[in-house]
């Protein structure tokens, strides 16, 4: 939506002064506390903690180590000259390649992936926008269940010109999709005379931190076939489930079906190392898709979102390294689990129920039997005593167009066990005061 | 007897004892069938495992309801995006079947003497030995933490400001300012750093420009900008024609003469793209000429765009005026004023992605920070280049030696394009020239322009760029790359320009 600004002199786009973007929402209001007062240990013990950022942090010394061990990884040899000439939007061979076996280890070998269906993104925020350009046209719709990620307002709408019609999901059901819910969402779209193009899943689901169970990605595909749409399945934090078998991926449903090319046309996957391999400073994002002509046209965009060719190959370095990814996903998987435990642990304690999740980096707390009044105002009321009383910045449930007030996403893998624990214990001391009013 | 040999290896598999022996037989035998219902032509499948559960017979009942859904569902392909289907479309310009061409069959003087000779790609191919040095010197260095601060894989890996971290900014705005001579400083807090000059300038049109508008372009211009500034974002650009009789200078009058007619056609004109040093002529911008542009842009309350990126490949002795030095030392509106740059010209680095937008209106770097998001450089690369850019001896060194190596390849070129009858257009800058080839052309018209390319990248095998991808009104000038050679592959190329040459002089008779 265009707001207009006072230009005494030259004007400025639409998209410029387009509040689409969405930073002035609480999710990104609560950063700014976080940037103005951070917490540290040593310090500033009274600072906010940041629980709203979604980051990887457990696993830094893994990384570290291979960086020493490998310093081939980071030095060029002869192929300098040849990389850093290298801005071929095909992206590096061996790095496509090693993406490929990475995402195939993650699914446990289960399914295969070619590497000529990788396009390469800085980043999945790149790669959820630029696969909006390629499949809907402006004014075009994506159905998203809610809750969803707040940055999608952003990546799919604001260049794109794209609509995003929420797919309601309810707590009763552990907010999975359902076909009543795809129905509305679609009867939705069209009453507003908007053509729906596609449905975006994010899978685990962010902010639930909880896998897409089998049988619900299966409705949401014969869904998508039935009604002749795309599926964009959003796997960033595929490798980030504390159980492997219980993800289970979309590429998974293909392949057990038999591939069709019905089904398949209409699939694209995104990944990114951000979250799994707790990189996201490198900027890298993949579209991996089933359909020749999106690969082609994705490809081609993919020129204003290339991947450092040094970059490429330090990775392709590290993640052709078996021995090296088999730990990593291993020991990542099991901190990220007793990191999980712990927090999910301390909120009960303190007398916070969460929603019972198996992956992410992130819990789904419920907070709504704290609210003054069941409804928005009384969840951002909420949301601003704990940022500026308990100084935690936690992200409220309506910034991810959550249909149900009270519910909080925390983050709890972006600091130290130490820093948990005192997040841990100020909720504590808040819920007790809070008891005893 | 095919069954016997299965069964037991279902009953000792994951299904265990049990499934006992009667039921895997059954479920074998469903699977067997399953199987054959769904062997797909495409040779990617791989057929389910053969530990069988009670999962697979779920399945295979749920199968002919859902093959009654494909047949009914989807006879119709799914549709991509009208933009999708469009940049799908096999490249018809010259300018990119040219760069594939050379890439197929690239020239290597030992391993590939009859290959393509890769005249079409700026890049400059000179002075990598410089930074080969550098980085065997200094690499282990400055990758690995160190105990100050941030520098660790922590310091890389994590979240980064978007639009680039302060050091890098600071040892650009460094870098620039001693590319262009000094004259002028650049303040880091103005710059939004990007993967790339590519989507710098795109980012910089979604921000200035609306869907239908348009910019003024002097041609002939750089191929890209089709791509770069109208894929996307929908904006038009106006072609504002310079000839051989001015060197291809830009005129005033010719820019009104484009704005208003432009404007009568209810297009809104949004600003001025220039590229200075010019791609593809090679020529500079005088600071009169600039001072011309800001009071047309002012009159006309439109931006300016200036892409500087070819700045530090200045080999003659001219003085190169940076837009930025003009609105510094006059008193111009700033505000109307951005400039784009990116190192993969000057330090040879295309490959990192490392571009800018330099800008002095704060709403337009408040919009472009929160737009780089989708392109962003790679914080390893940031580091890496913070520290090569902070060598000052090295840059020094670098920027004396590039500019020595560039000139001394260009007067060459040139002179044996002279020696062929071919004249450039009069040029200071960039990694190319602008060769006037119209006596090569058997019909002087664009056709005949493309004729002679065809030939030339065909027959000569030499893969130059075209004036009509660059939209110029001239036919027959050919832009020539000449950074990307050896000394000893001039004499080749003059060879297969002057085979070429005869064999048409003679059939013309």
């Amino acid at each position: 939506m265009a707001i207009e600004i006072e230009q005494p002199s030259v004007g400025l786009s639409r998209v410029a002064v387009s509040k689409t973007h969405g930073e002035d929402s609480p999710y990104f209001a609560g950063w700014k506390a976080y940037d103005e007062n951070p917490y540290d240990g040593e310090s500033n013990r009274s600072g906010v903690i940041q629980m709203g950022l979604a980051e990887n942090q457990v696993s830094f010394d893994l990384l570290e180590k291979y960086l020493e061990e490998h310093p081939e990884a980071s030095c060029w040899g002869p192929g300098f000259k040849e990389n850093a000439l290298f801005q071929d939007y095909h992206g590096l061979k061996s790095f496509r390649q090693a993406m490929a076996n990475f995402m195939e280890k993650i699914r446990g070998g289960s399914v295969k992936f070619d590497p000529n269906r990788i396009v390469l993104t800085a980043g999945a925020t790149a790669a959820n926008e630029l696969l909006t350009f390629v499949l809907a046209n402006p004014g075009d719709a994506l159905l998203v269940p809610t809750p969803y990620y707040p940055g999608f307002d952003r990546d799919l709408m604001w260049r794109t010109g794209v609509k995003i019609v929420p797919i309601h999901c309810e707590s009763s059901n552990n907010f999975q999709v359902t076909a009543g819910a795809l129905e509305s969402a679609y009867e939705h779209a069209e009453s507003m005379n908007l053509n729906v193009r596609g449905v975006l899943i994010t899978n685990p689901s962010n902010p639930l931190g909880l896998t897409i169970q089998r049988c619900t990605l299966e409705l949401i595909l014969d869904f998508a076939v039935r009604k002749n749409v795309h599926l964009v399945s959003d796997e960033i934090y595929s490798g980030s489930t504390f159980s492997p078998s219980e993800f289970i991926s979309i590429a998974e449903i293909l392949r057990d079906r038999g591939y069709i090319k019905a089904e398949t046309e209409r699939v694209h996957i995104v990944y990114s190392l951000s979250k799994d391999l707790g990189l996201p400073g490198f900027r890298v994002g993949t579209v991996y898709s089933y359909n020749d002509s999106v690969v082609t046209a994705a490809r081609r965009m993919s020129s204003f979102t290339l991947i450092s060719s040094q970059t490429q190959h330090l990775l392709a370095c590290m993640l052709s390294n078996e021995e090296f990814t088999g730990n990593y996903i291993k020991t990542n998987r099991e901190r990220l689990t007793k990191r999980h435990e712990t927090i999910v642990e301390g909120l009960r304690i303190a007398g916070i129920e969460c929603l019972k999740g198996n992956a992410g980096l992130f819990c789904w707390m419920n907070l709504s039997p704290l609210l003054a009044e069941p409804t928005r105002g009384g969840e951002l009321a909420l949301w601003k005593t704990i940022l500026t009383e308990v100084r935690l910045n936690i992200s409220p449930g309506s910034s991810c167009h959550c249909s149900e007030p009270g519910w909080f996403r925390v983050c709890f893998a972006n600091m130290s066990e130490q820093t948990l624990g005192v997040a841990l214990e100020r909720i504590h001391k808040f819920m007790g005061q809070r008891k005893n009013h | 007897m095919r069954l016997v040999v299965p069964l037991q290896g279902v009953v000792q598999g994951r299904g265990g004892l049990i499934f006992g022996s009667l039921i895997p037989c059954a479920l074998f035998y469903f699977l067997q069938l399953y199987l054959k219902r769904h062997r797909s032509p495409n040779s990617r499948s791989n057929p389910p495992s053969p530990s069988a559960s009670a999962q697979n017979l779920a399945e295979l009942t749920r199968t002919s309801s859902r093959s009654n859904l494909l047949s009914r569902g989807s006879i119709v392909p799914v549709l991509i995006s009208s933009l999708a289907t469009s940049i799908s479309k096999p490249n018809d310009s010259p300018y990119y079947i040219g760069l594939d061409k050379a890439s197929e069959d690239p020239y290597d003087r030992i391993d590939n003497p009859d290959g393509v000779i890769q005249l079409g790609l700026s890049e400059n191919r000179l002075c990598f030995d410089l930074i080969e040095k550098w980085m065997l010197e200094n690499l282990k260095d400055s990758m690995r933490g160190r105990e100050e601060g941030d520098l660790s894989i922590s310091g890389i890996a994590s979240y980064q400001p978007l639009d680039g971290t302060m050091e890098l900014k600071m040892a650009m705005a460094g870098f620039m300012s001693r590319v262009m001579g000094g004259a002028v400083s650049f303040e880091p807090s103005q710059m939004v750093l990007t993967a790339g000059a590519t989507p710098a300038i795109e980012t910089l049109c979604f921000c200035l420009a609306d869907h239908g508008n348009a910019f003024l372009v002097p041609t002939p211009y750089y191929p890209g900008f089709d791509r770069d500034m109208k894929w996307r974002t929908g904006v038009e650009l106006i072609p504002v024609h310079c000839r051989n009789t001015d060197n291809f200078m830009l005129s005033i009058s010719a820019l009104n003469q484009a704005f208003n007619q432009t404007r009568k056609r209810g297009t809104k004109i949004r600003g001025i793209l220039l590229s200075n040093p010019a791609n593809p002529v090679g020529n500079l911008l005088s600071r009169e000429m600039l001072c011309d542009l800001l009071y047309f842009a002012r009159e006309k309350n439109i931006h300016i765009i200036s892409d500087e990126i070819f700045a530090g490949s200045i080999y003659e002795n001219e003085e190169f005026v940076s837009i930025a030095d003009v609105v510094d030392s006059e008193d111009f509106d700033k505000s109307r004023v951005h400039i784009v740059y990116g190192l993969s010209k000057d330090l040879s680095l295309p490959g990192f992605r490392v571009g800018m937008i330099y800008s002095f209106n704060e709403n337009v770097l408040a919009a472009a920070r929160k737009l780089t998001r989708f392109s962003s450089i790679s914080a390893p690369t940031q580091r890496l280049l913070v520290s090569i850019l902070s060598d000052a001896r090295f840059i020094e060194e670098y920027m004396a030696t590039n500019k020595k190596r560039i000139r001394n390849m260009h007067d060459l070129f040139v002179a044996g394009l002279e020696g062929l009858g071919i004249r450039c257009a009069d040029s200071s800058a960039g990694l190319y020239c602008w060769a006037d080839m119209s006596k090569l052309i058997l019909t002087y018209g664009e056709k005949g322009e493309l004729e002679l390319w065809e030939k030339l990248l065909h027959v000569a095998k030499i893969n130059i760029t075209p004036g009509s991808a660059c939209h110029c009104i001239e036919p027959g000038w050919f832009r020539c790359c000449f950074t990307t050679l050896d000394k000893e592959d001039i004499p080749v190329v003059m060879e297969r320009i002057r085979k070429l040459a005869d064999t048409r002089a003679a059939s013309r008779g």
